[in-house]
């Protein structure tokens, strides 16, 4: 489903989901806002998150599988939102984490499955493999309010157009054309150890986590409006 | 610490001396006084320019201000009382009559870049002279205006990620190129050489009628200011 790692000041969660497409279901999302809140227990002042995952996938979203396996359309329905809030769950853990984080996309992430990259501060892709496919578009399904308050903190104008409604399977480079991404880098220990360097980087500049965090939730301050999360004012400067 | 000048159509507020133009509740009294002023004087063609003097456009707000309150919640009520007392600076450019010009003549850092950002245009020098928000790194937050302002006029999230995230000090040819400023220049002769006649005027005044000179397919530079 998931592990975490703890190397130095590095926290090195690896998704592994539900088979090799790393897909999500209120276990696999429970079991990542557990390992969020273990690396949120051991923080430290340059402490870093890095989520990498290996295989051809990254995420490929939901356990429709887990969805369908029921008797009704209702009770599939009932799945689907409650995999849904889980995610929000999942993304509320992240914003709120007290560190900065990266996400290493070593292969394909779609549908709800995008979500988990951009809830990271930076996202370092693969450039030879790997695409980006919000599919809600293909599937008939609407994108929440809430999620689209979401990608609109990520992105905006051309490009918030081209990832929501054009129904694109986006590559790496055009992610960085689009400033969706922060860099690309060839092969699965390319894209990797640049996730991680990129971690260790930011880990030295020893930033206060718990102020980390609500700057942070500032900049996602749509999003957490509608889930009504407040932010914390913290005015006491450490020079 | 702060005046203000008319020249014809031309408003000008500047941060005087050669220090960091730190705001401590006088300075911002002073400007929310000067910033009333213009808005009381406008009539329709004027245009207001901040700039200042020395190395530093502004260093934000005065730390050592609130440090000297003797105690680390002093010190956060004092730096909470500036941000509140602050607040209504921006909310006048905000609404302010007039098109307005940020000359950013040396370093906005924090409220300074705050300021600045209030202003219609932004202008600043290439080679000195950085933009910071360096809240992240001395562990405060930001005030809600504060951040809903970068958020409205920055439309590139991986920009408002990199001043507030990462604390990034931010050049004028950087600034220019991610959207941040309108247009960087070389040196302060150039920032600050501006004849007050024919060119700038003309400029300005197209920079009052932004769209008509859109259709007219007229091209937009902002210079800038002129010699004190």
């Amino acid at each position: 489903m998931c592990s975490l790692e703890k190397r130095g000041n590095l926290f090195i969660l690896t998704l592994t989901g539900k088979n090799v497409e790393h897909r999500l279901n209120p276990e696999v999302l429970s079991s990542i806002i557990s390992a969020l809140s273990r690396a949120k227990a051991k923080s430290t002042r340059g402490s870093a998150l890095v989520t990498v995952s290996h295989g051809k996938f990254f995420c490929n979203g939901f356990d429709l599988d887990w969805v369908n396996a029921t008797g009704s359309k209702q009770e599939a329905q009932q799945r689907f939102d409650y995999s849904l809030d889980c995610l929000t769950q999942l993304v509320q853990a992240f914003i709120s984490l007290p560190m900065p984080t990266v996400a290493a996309v070593n292969g394909h992430a779609a549908a709800a499955g995008v979500v988990i990259p951009l809830c990271h501060d930076y996202v370092v892709m693969r450039r030879d493999r790997g695409v980006l496919y919000v599919n809600d578009l293909e599937m008939g399904l609407k994108i929440p309010e809430l999620y689209m308050a979401f990608f609109r903190a990520k992105t905006s104008g051309w490009a918030l157009r081209d990832l929501v409604l054009r129904g694109l399977k986006i590559k790496g480079e055009e992610l960085l054309k689009m400033g969706i991404v922060d860099a690309v880098y060839d092969g699965e220990e390319g894209v990797t150890n640049a996730g991680m360097k990129m971690a260790d980087d930011l880990a030295r500049r020893k930033w206060d986590g718990e102020v980390y965090a609500e700057i942070r939730k500032g900049l996602y301050s749509e999003f957490c409006g509608m889930l009504g999360i407040a932010s914390k004012a913290i005015g006491t400067p450490k020079l | 610490m702060c005046t203000l000048e008319k020249r014809g159509n031309l408003f000008i507020l500047t941060l005087t001396g050669e220090d960091q133009h730190r705001f401590n509740p006088d300075l911002i009294s002073s400007l929310l006084d000067l910033l009333s002023q213009v808005k009381a004087q406008a009539t329709s063609g004027s245009v207001l320019i901040t700039l200042a003097q020395g190395k530093f456009f502004s260093y934000g707000f005065d730390l050592d201000w609130a440090q000297a309150a003797g105690s680390e919640r002093g010190a956060a009520k004092r730096l909470q009382d500036m941000a509140d007392l602050f607040k209504p600076v921006i909310a006048t450019l905000l609404s302010l009559p007039m098109p307005s010009i940020a000359a950013i003549t040396g370093h906005a850092v924090a409220a300074g870049f705050t300021l600045a950002l209030s202003h219609d245009y932004l202008i600043m020098r290439k080679d000195r002279g950085i933009l910071w928000m360096p809240e992240v790194d001395i562990a405060v937050t930001l005030p809600d205006y504060i951040n809903a302002l970068f958020k409205e006029k920055i439309g590139d999230a991986s920009v408002r990620r990199d001043l507030f995230l990462r604390g990034l000090k931010m050049k004028g040819d950087e600034a220019e190129k991610r959207g941040v400023v309108k247009a960087a220049y070389d040196g302060e002769a150039e920032v600050r050489e501006a004849s007050w006649h024919g060119e700038v005027y003309a400029e300005i005044r197209k920079g009052l009628y932004p769209q008509l000179s859109a259709i007219l397919g007229l091209s937009h530079k902002v210079y800038a200011i002129a010699r004190l």
